[in-house]
């Protein structure tokens, strides 16, 4: 059992060994991944120790009070929050081997190709073919939305194998080189101008049969995971008190006597405490996480943390008056990662209206709360025992 | 008694503007115009302006205008936000109109610009900030010196970077007045601001011992500025249900058309229920608006009347433009759909005139409900 006094032992035996002022960064966090000081929850040569999660903290506050460089989050999001711990759950030895190092240590960027022009809040309605070939599958379709394809050597992607069956049973899963032949990324920008999501087009893609995850048909099961840890991730961010979107108000009130009026005093009061409560009810997930019992809280999370980005980021707009008619730049260019609180007012409040659309809409997920939380009845369902190939659309 | 219905007459007009509307302001040409170095279509602005007659709907027959009113202006309003079409109808038709119609008409200066503007011959604009509510204080960061020249800066401006002719609230000498100046006289700059509303654009205008004409002295330049800015207020009310409307309408259409889990998704009653409710809301906004329309054009209530679409209205249509995109899912977080359009146009809409915490404060002692 990995104690606190085990793990500041280990970073300071880190730390000994690869001082931070005098080591690169990428040596540093290729030494911290093979110390496995990583992801300590992680099995031991995996960049982990098999460590109780809730411990995490310990090494990052260390770590961080020497000094020591970090991975990017904002730019290998995807890879932590979703790729990795689907990886960890369903892949081989030499699946694990080969790509969870190059992922943390930031070498390799991930991306998520699952959604599709007709196949978004239905996931398992996707149409991108995969077709045995040998020892290859040979895959076709169109993805859409994809977050950071332009800055990703390798992708999660789901694809249909069999439309002769229910949706649900015809897909399998696979980890794609973004950069083989036949995959094409386009930019496609978005309501702030910015194209930080694209179109992917996949024309005869080769995939090795060894990159596939999890069995032929199981794809579904498999992105079921992906979909829960995506959640985990956005809903149980920690922020500080008075972080997050609120704090970008907060401040904003507190330097600028001048703007303040009664009304909006009271409705920023009113989402400070709400902010203030998600950041415990996220630690609570975070906790619960660490203990090993995720709770159902986290579609919740996700939910009441879109809720509360855009109220905030609306409020910002409304207070700044004058200076809210204003943008800060139009210019189309394909940022290096998300950034939510990043550049000024009006890219905030356009940013925000995204946060109840990506990694599963606010609608899709009260539905979850309702049926699998709640246990109230589902709709009724035409889709479940139909072949793919015959479903309408 | 107020009439809170369209009458023939304006379902004609209504007609033909969106008629003009929907040819010639066609979503992706109004997305790809924004990034353009013309983001306002001024050869549309004329057909509107000048072969429509919309631009002098509310001037009298006398002045070179229709003769009609607010009423019929509102009209335009509503499918200006219907449509978000980048003309600078705003700025010349509604505020710098409205300016010179409430100044002294029988001056030959004021009643002959008032004659092009209805035309729709020239472009003009009122050096006011966009937020700026009815009931503020006479701006002062313009001087008139006693030479008959102006000075002095104002900040985001509507529309101020096409007009030929800016009104200028300045204060002189003997106190507040109403000038015009010519916006391509030496002394003028009109700097562009980066906007959030693509549609419709403000500029920062600079002024530095310009030539100007005294339209309005103190006795009445106060006044009239209010005058234009509760107009403004009031019409906007019409703008914000346009946009309300198109919300709604394209969210209704997508949800029928978009099929996921095998279904419209417009089947799913939670759908159904936000829906139902957008146009709960559309019911109130089209209310409050001709009530406010009617209002400026008999002269009754206005202040209550005005203060209450406002209140009402910005938030429906900022309610509404996130809505659309909310349940147009990614498609409606993209730039080629035109959604953003009417979000970025609703969320400045908010802030023009007066938010609408600042319009229930006004409200207040209206109603006798003090704090
Ligand atoms: C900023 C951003 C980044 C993204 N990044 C990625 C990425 O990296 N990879 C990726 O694969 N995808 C990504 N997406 C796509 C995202 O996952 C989808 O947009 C989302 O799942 C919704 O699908 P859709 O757009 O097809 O909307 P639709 O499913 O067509 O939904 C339209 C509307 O109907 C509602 N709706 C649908 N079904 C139901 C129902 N059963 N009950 C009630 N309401 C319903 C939805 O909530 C929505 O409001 C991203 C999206 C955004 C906005």
């Amino acid at each position: 059992m990995t104690t606190v006094d085990d793990l500041k032992r280990r970073v300071a035996d880190l730390l000994a060994a690869y001082p931070p002022e005098s080591t690169p960064r990428q040596d540093f966090l290729d030494a911290r991944f093979d110390a496995g000081l990583a992801w300590i929850h992680f099995p031991e040569g995996l960049g982990g120790l098999s460590a109780p999660r809730s411990l995490q903290s310990v090494v990052d506050k260390e770590l961080a009070a020497a000094g020591a460089p970090d991975n990017d989050k904002r730019r290998i999001g995807i890879g932590l929050g979703m790729a990795a711990p689907t990886i960890l759950a369903f892949g081989t030895p030499e699946q694990h081997q080969r790509f969870l190092r190059p992922l943390w240590t930031e070498r390799e960027v991930w991306c998520q190709l699952f959604s599709e022009p007709g196949a978004g809040s239905d996931l398992a309605a996707l149409g991108t073919r995969a077709v045995r070939d040998g020892d290859d599958w040979v895959v076709t379709g169109q993805k859409v939305w994809t977050s950071g394809a332009h800055k990703s050597q390798w992708a999660i992607l789901v694809t249909r194998t069999d439309p002769d069956v229910p949706k649900h049973r015809g897909m399998t899963y696979f980890l794609c080189d973004m950069t083989a032949p036949g995959v094409e990324v386009r930019p496609l920008r978005q309501i702030t101008g910015e194209a930080e999501f694209n179109e992917v087009f996949l024309s005869e893609v080769r995939i090795p049969d060894a990159h596939r995850l999890g069995a032929v048909g199981e794809g579904w099961k498999v992105a079921q995971t992906t979909l829960m840890n995506e959640r985990v991730a956005i809903g149980g961010t920690e922020f500080p008190r008075d972080g997050g979107m609120v704090g970008v108000v907060a401040e904003t009130w507190r330097e600028r006597p001048e703007l303040r009026t009664s009304e909006l005093h009271d409705r920023l009061l009113k989402l400070w405490v709400e902010g203030e409560s998600l950041r415990l009810v996220s630690s609570r997930l975070r906790q619960q996480l660490a203990a090993g019992a995720p709770g159902p809280e986290g579609s919740a999370v996700k939910v009441a943390f879109s809720e509360l980005n855009q109220a905030a980021s609306g409020l910002e707009i409304e207070l700044l008056g004058d200076e809210g008619l204003r943008y800060d730049d139009w210019t189309m260019r394909r940022p290096d990662g998300v950034n939510f609180l990043g550049r000024e007012a009006g890219y905030r409040y356009l940013r925000a209206k995204g946060n109840s659309i990506e990694g599963g809409t606010s609608e899709i997920l009260r539905n979850i709360i309702a049926e699998r939380v709640l246990g109230l009845p589902s709709e009724p369902r035409i889709d479940k025992d139909v072949a793919w190939k015959d479903l309408p659309r | 008694m107020t009439d809170l219905l369209y009458s023939e007459v304006e379902e004609d007009l209504r007609a033909s503007v969106r008629a003009l509307f929907s040819d010639r302001a066609e979503p992706a040409a109004l997305i790809a115009r924004t990034e353009t170095a013309e983001p306002y279509d001024l050869k549309l602005w004329r057909t509107l302006a000048a072969d429509l007659g919309a631009a002098g709907l509310a001037v009298p027959e006398a002045l070179g205008g229709h003769g009609a009113s607010a009423r019929e202006v509102a009209v335009v309003m509503e499918e200006l936000g219907r449509s978000v079409a980048p003309v600078p109808y705003l700025g010349s038709a509604v505020l710098a109109t409205s300016a010179l119609l409430a100044a002294d008409t029988s001056q030959a200066e004021v009643a002959e610009t008032l004659g092009k503007l209805a035309a729709g011959t020239l472009i003009g604009a009122l050096a006011v900030p966009l937020s700026a509510a009815p009931g503020a204080e006479f701006p002062s960061t313009v001087a008139a010196a006693a030479d008959g020249t102006v000075s002095g800066r104002v900040r985001s401006v509507a529309d101020a970077s096409v007009a030929e002719l800016i009104v200028v609230p300045a204060v002189g000498p003997d106190g507040p007045g109403l000038y015009t100046v010519d916006a391509s006289a030496a002394g003028v700059t009109v700097a562009e601001a980066i906007s959030l509303d693509l549609t419709r654009r403000i500029a920062d205008v600079t002024l530095e011992k310009v030539a100007a004409k005294r339209v309005a002295g103190p006795s009445v330049a106060a006044s009239a500025l209010d005058t234009a800015l509760v107009t403004a207020a009031g019409l906007l009310a019409s703008e914000q249900l346009g946009i309300a409307e198109w919300a709604l309408t394209e969210t209704v259409r997508y949800l029928k058309e978009r099929y996921q889990f095998g279904r419209q998704v417009g089947s799913f009653q939670s759908l159904k229920h936000r829906l139902a409710n957008l146009y709960t809301d559309l019911i109130n906004a089209r209310a409050t608006a001709r009530y406010a329309a009617d209002c400026l054009a008999s002269g009754d209530d206005i202040a209550i009347a005005v203060a209450v679409a406002q209140a009402r209205n910005s938030p429906i249509a900022v309610h509404a433009a996130e809505e659309a995109i909310q349940l147009h899912g990614g498609i409606g977080m993209t730039w080629e759909h035109p959604a953003h359009l009417y979000l970025k146009r609703a969320k400045s809409d908010e802030i023009a005139f007066g938010t609408p915490g600042r319009h229930r404060a006004a409200l207040a002692p209206l109603i006798d409900l003090p704090a």
